[in-house]
């Protein structure tokens, strides 16, 4: 398994990024450049969290026409993972390989916390260490997450199990209406969006920091979950599903 | 010439920075603020050019980049006087 992290000017989790998936996971990564337009035969494209440009014109605006997001962009349509993480997921939205768009949280204020994440989906390449309904404790740290999209957009998504992550709280539970209560969702996102995937499903996007939750040695003492850290399980998705696709294709190529 | 673009949150697009405004201007007592639009104002300076139609051009800069037709309206206008910044 080989991952590339992309750096663009004003990336700033991409160090972290690549800590875990050296470090953490024992995975070859590479850092890629974004004036670069070779992935250097990746298996993954990682677009990590920042201020990409100095969140300029609207967050991910101008790092999506940068020269990397042009052969992401044509890594994509053949196929090739990507997971784009907060700012990462900013530029995807963007550029037009997820649906809706990252807007100003509803709150207006900066969220750095540990939120609750329901696992929606798990027949999928990026969410299936788990099972539907697991509640995950994923640290999340921005100020424009708050995911919107047009109802019917929404409603297909939801429809075609699009949607892997929403905000809960800690039993996993939502509000039922306005009234219910809605302070579980830290920014205000529609339908308590926290993570989508694209319909040909290997694009990924999450405001949450799976990177910030993955290395068990900097784990909060109270985390509830014991075991592999929640945010580990996303790297470990992603990689435990292009393992099985190359087994697969191995033995189909021996038919 | 100069081409003055106006971009603003979409109906129905949440605009938080444009709610908080406007109940800060009920706040000071300006009751007759009904509803408010946070948005952004650019305006660009164009070289004459053979490249056609400036207003398609404008149009065409909005559109690839300046505005994200998900969540925003954009609108422009187009002139010959030179800009604020020359007064």
């Amino acid at each position: 398994m080989r991952w590339g992290v992309v750096t663009f000017p004003g990336s700033n989790d991409d160090l972290g990024t690549l800590h875990v998936l050296r470090e953490v996971l024992g995975h070859e990564a590479t850092p890629l450049w974004h004036k670069s337009d070779d992935l250097g035969g990746v298996d993954c494209v990682v677009l990590p969290g920042g201020f990409s440009y100095g969140d300029y014109l609207r967050c991910g605006a101008i790092a999506r026409f940068s020269k990397v997001m042009s052969a992401v962009a044509e890594f994509a349509a053949q196929g090739g993972m990507v997971l784009g993480i907060c700012n990462g997921f900013q530029v995807l939205c963007e550029a037009g390989l997820l649906p809706g768009a990252l807007v100003r949280n509803r709150s207006l204020s900066f969220v750095c916390r540990e939120v609750n994440l329901r696992v929606e989906s798990v027949a999928n390449p990026f969410v299936n260490m788990a099972l539907v309904g697991d509640v995950w404790r994923i640290p999340v740290k921005h100020g424009e997450g708050c995911y919107v999209a047009e109802e019917t957009t929404l409603d297909q998504m939801e429809r075609d199990g699009q949607i892997l992550l929403r905000y809960c709280r800690a039993d996993g539970s939502r509000a039922r209406d306005a009234a219910d209560g809605g302070d579980y969702n830290c920014n205000g996102s529609l339908r308590d969006v926290a993570g989508v995937m694209n319909a040909a499903r290997n694009v990924f996007g999450m405001m949450p920091h799976p990177e910030h939750g993955a290395d068990a040695s900097l784990r909060d003492v109270n985390w509830p979950n014991a075991g592999v850290p929640d945010g580990l399980r996303i790297f470990q998705s992603i990689a435990g599903w292009v393992t099985d696709r190359g087994q697969r294709s191995a033995v189909d190529s021996m038919r | 010439m100069i081409a003055r673009v106006f971009i603003t949150p979409k109906k129905g697009v949440l605009d938080p920075q444009g709610r908080a405004i406007s109940s800060s201007l009920h706040a000071l007592g300006f009751d007759e603020v009904e509803d408010l639009l946070m948005g952004k104002y650019l305006e660009i300076r164009l070289a004459p050019s053979g490249h056609g139609d400036p207003a398609a051009r404008v149009r065409a800069m909005c559109e690839r980049l300046l505005a994200n037709g998900v969540i925003e309206d954009f609108r422009f206008e187009i002139s010959e006087e030179a800009s604020g910044h020359d007064a």
